[in-house]
């Protein structure tokens, strides 16, 4: 049987690269798992995005560097060896004869499926900074960590507001953090760890602003230091140069607090980085403790997709803050101005009346979608307010506006969908995604829309005749 | 024939549909759309946005609507007026001449552009596109504020709709359908409007009628935002989209693939033709090269045998309106509510002469019409 020419039938050919094992993310977890899988005599590849591209380190992806990197990180070759030097199990995998790709994202992920046959197997979308590719695998592990879990309030776009990840990677993958003065959002193990670490890096904390009533033990054991319990971030202070101070806000209702500092590090929590599961059809469920959505996994990290496993942060990220009571703190004292989505300037208020984007200006009323009953749907609003649809694609807003939408609602966290995630999973540009070659035919066969000359035939130039 | 106060279920939330079961609220008819899903949420809001179709009888209708529907709805469709479209090469500009014959014979008129002409419209472009066109017809829209309007305009009007909700079957009686049974109960009616897309062939065949369509997945993707153009609705010989009034570039074109007929599901995959559309896109503005993709979507159409619409009232049951926009519908959708409207209403549409769009014309169609045109999916396997 022929098939349309102008279908995608042959337009993807098989891809240059074939691995046994691709394996996402050359953290502690990714390395053990190529390694594990090499020993089995498999041939893998070893994927990490770090060192990133100067590029999307500005954009605040894939974590929050809220601007606070120094120029260091446009010297790749620099971070490559910060990164090797910091990662003994990379020199181990190297060894093993693992193909080790550093400075290489993984923005899509396909498999074949009923309605998309045409794939040559299972592929990956592979980018670094001079051009994007596929390649084939059979089994793939994710261990792509976790990313930071932003929360709002004024000011928050200015630069120096970095996330707990953002700070760790500046500071310890890459040796380029430009900030000295510190302020820390939270008041876990995660908000703990943020102190530890940048006072043994010679950087001065100068005040942890946390919800809760009284401080954990690890952080009332801190000297030389403001415990600001009780408290939640207000608004942030400064200008072009970015944050100067931090203004608390007492959620017993007394008077804001104004710290001096040039960086605040949100460290409510992590969220595990479950886009490659997610847009592979993953079964996915909630759990608070995981850190929000997490693929379903078996005791080995096995997903409901048999090929794919996921393991490490990536696989869930235990969250001892409740990202509700925060949110519910910030917006009781924050107010409904501040924005929920920096990208595309949707606030709060914006957010949950669904206002129209301020592109259309003051003039359309806002107006909820029909209502389908059930929970409110991220993916719904966001199609009415552009929330989520910047160019940091939802990585500093996604949590913010599901939280907001369950307080809204009355609902817990987990009543409300995941919002989708859309490949390709970072923020490349046309002429890195665009391949150099395409399959013979494509250009040939290439049509605007479908190959039907009837279809655009002037209708008066169509017989209808004998059945008038 | 339906009448003022009556009832009629409009299968489809889509574009057609909702269309449709505002026109008919318009009308004073008490309307339920049935929805399987969300309403807009398959190809009618994610689509291209385009509103220029001048090969459709109902272009003139379509024209004449669109500057009024921010008006008629309530709501911001964000569509914009004329279209821009560019060629590398003078045997591509010569081919873009024959939708602006069609839309002359209705009066419309276009014009040249110069590559320096072309160059100040389209700064993105770049200086070296061998012309292009400037239409003064046509435009596009927001396909997803677009299909919002049109739920919330029928609200307004008291019409219901009804979401996440399956339609099972028909109860007929005496030559029409008396009722539309759903997973949310059975309604009533004293007409049915059919416009599912892609389901719109099995539910025809529930009534007895053999629509022939078949869907397909198309890609579409979307940069992050750039300067505003002048005029957002641009085309090339390859992409199809627009610049929205947010400044994304949205584009689409180049392989479909053919699914199954029957047992659709519901997922929308993307494939790697995300790069194959980046690298068009950036020959096509070749300024905007650097714009990041945000996004990548595909979505479900169909087609009929010839690529064109059907819009037909049945003999039988003849209460029922069948109407599928065979992969076109979004830009055409005021004028095709209007026309189903008028078939429910009246049994005929005045304003459009719909002869090329009826259902006999595929009556000597053979069984195996798509695997004759290679319309089947890309294994080769799951045709019904």
């Amino acid at each position: 049987m022929k098939l349309d020419a102008t279908s995608n039938a042959a337009s993807f050919a098989p891809p240059s690269e074939r691995y046994d094992v691709a394996v996402v993310g050359a953290g502690t977890a990714g390395c053990a798992e190529a390694l594990a899988a090499a020993r089995r005599g498999a041939r893998v590849l070893l994927a990490d995005e770090n060192p990133l591209a100067a590029g999307l380190i500005g954009l605040d992806v894939p974590l929050r560097y809220g601007g606070r990197a120094t120029s260091a990180v446009q010297t790749p070759a620099r971070m490559v060896e910060r990164i090797a030097a910091a990662t003994p199990l990379l020199a181990e995998a190297f060894d093993a004869g693992i193909d080790v790709r550093l400075g290489t994202c993984v923005w899509g992920a396909w498999l074949p499926a009923p309605a998309s046959r045409a794939l040559p197997g299972r592929l990956l979308g592979l980018a670094d900074e001079t051009g994007s590719w596929l390649a084939g695998f059979d089994e793939l592990v994710v261990a792509a960590g976790a990313r930071d879990l932003a929360i709002g309030f004024a000011g928050a776009e200015l630069p120096g507001v970095v996330g707990a990840c953002g700070f760790a990677s500046l500071l310890q993958r890459y040796g380029a953090f430009a900030g000295r003065v510190l302020t820390v959002i939270g008041g876990g193990a995660l908000a703990a760890d943020c102190v530890a670490l940048a006072r043994a890096n010679g950087l001065r904390v100068a005040a942890v602003v946390d919800l809760a009533a009284a401080p954990s033990a690890a952080l009332a054991a801190v000297e030389d230091m403001r415990m600001l319990s009780g408290h939640v971030p207000l608004r942030a202070v400064g200008g072009a140069d970015g944050v100067s101070a931090l203004v608390a806000a007492d959620v017993a209702g007394g008077e804001p607090k104004t710290i001096a500092c040039d960086t605040v590090v949100l460290a409510v929590g992590v969220v595990p980085m479950v886009e490659i599961p997610a847009v592979l059809g993953c079964r996915m469920t909630f759990d608070a403790g995981r850190g929000g959505h997490v693929p379903v996994l078996s005791a080995d990290g096995r997903s409901s997709l048999d090929m794919v496993r996921v393991v490490g942060d990536a696989a869930g990220v235990a969250c001892d803050q409740d990202m509700l009571a925060w949110m519910q703190a910030l917006h009781a004292t924050g107010g409904a101005e501040v924005p929920a989505c920096l990208c595309e300037e949707v606030s709060r208020g914006d957010l949950l009346g669904v206002r129209p984007p301020r592109y259309l200006g003051a003039g359309p009323a806002p107006q909820p979608p029909v209502d389908p009953g059930g929970a409110p749907n991220p993916d719904h609003i966001k199609r009415l307010t552009r929330a989520g649809m910047g160019v940091c694609q939802g990585r500093r807003c996604r949590e913010q506006v599901a939280a907001l939408l369950a307080l809204d609602s009355g609902r817990p966290a987990g009543a409300i969908p995941l919002a989708s995630y859309r490949m390709p999973l970072r923020p490349l540009p046309l002429h890195l995604l665009a391949p150099a070659e395409e399959p013979e035919g494509m250009q040939e066969n290439w049509r605007i829309w479908f190959d039907i000359p009837s279809m655009f035939t002037d209708h008066r130039d169509i017989p209808v005749g004998d059945e008038a | 024939m339906a009448v003022p106060g009556g009832d009629v279920v409009v299968i489809g939330g889509g574009a057609t549909g909702l269309s449709a079961a505002w026109w008919l609220a318009r009308e004073g008819l008490r309307v339920v759309v049935l929805e399987r899903g969300l309403v807009g949420w398959e190809a009618s809001g994610r689509n291209g946005g385009g509103c220029t179709h001048p090969f459709s009888p109902l272009f003139r209708e379509e024209q004449r609507l669109w500057p009024q529907m921010d008006d008629l709805l309530g709501h911001p469709t964000e569509w914009r007026p004329n279209r821009i479209v560019m060629a590398d090469t003078e045997s591509e500009l010569a081919e873009m001449e024959a939708d602006c014959r069609a839309a002359a014979r209705d009066g419309f008129h276009a014009e040249m552009l110069t590559p320096q002409q072309l160059h100040e419209l389209v700064p993105i472009a770049g200086p070296d596109k061998a012309g292009g066109a400037f239409w003064h017809f046509g435009g596009h829209a927001n396909p997803q504020r677009t299909v919002q309007a049109y739920a919330w305009a029928i609200q307004a009007l008291g019409g219901r709709i009804v979401q996440h909700t399956d339609v099972t079957g028909f109860e007929l009686s005496g030559g029409r359908v008396t009722a539309v049974v759903s997973a949310a109960g059975t309604f009533g009616c004293d007409a049915v409007v059919v416009a599912a897309g892609p389901q719109t062939g099995v539910l025809a065949g529930w009534l007895g009628v053999h629509l022939p369509v078949t869907p397909a997945r198309a890609e579409i993707i979307v940069t992050e935002p750039l300067p505003l153009m002048a005029h957002g609705g641009i085309n090339s010989t390859e992409l199809y989209g627009r610049q929205t009034l947010r400044g994304n570039l949205v584009y689409g074109g180049g392989p479909h693939e053919w699914l199954p007929p029957a047992d659709l599901g519901r997922d929308r995959p993307t494939t790697p033709l995300v790069r194959n559309l980046a690298k068009r896109l950036a020959r096509m503005f070749p300024g905007a090269a650097h714009a990041r993709v945000l996004r990548h979507w595909a979505g479900v159409i169909e087609n009929t045998p010839d690529g064109r619409p059907v819009i037909e009232r049945l003999p039988e049951p003849d209460n029922a309106v069948v109407a599928t926009m065979s992969s076109v519908g979004f830009g055409l959708s005021p004028a095709t509510g209007h026309a189903i409207c008028d078939l429910v209403l009246r049994g005929r549409c005045d304003f459009a002469d719909l002869r090329s769009l009826r259902l006999a014309r595929f009556a000597n169609l053979p069984a195996d019409w798509r695997e004759r045109r290679g319309w089947v999916p890309p294994d080769g396997t799951g045709t019904a």
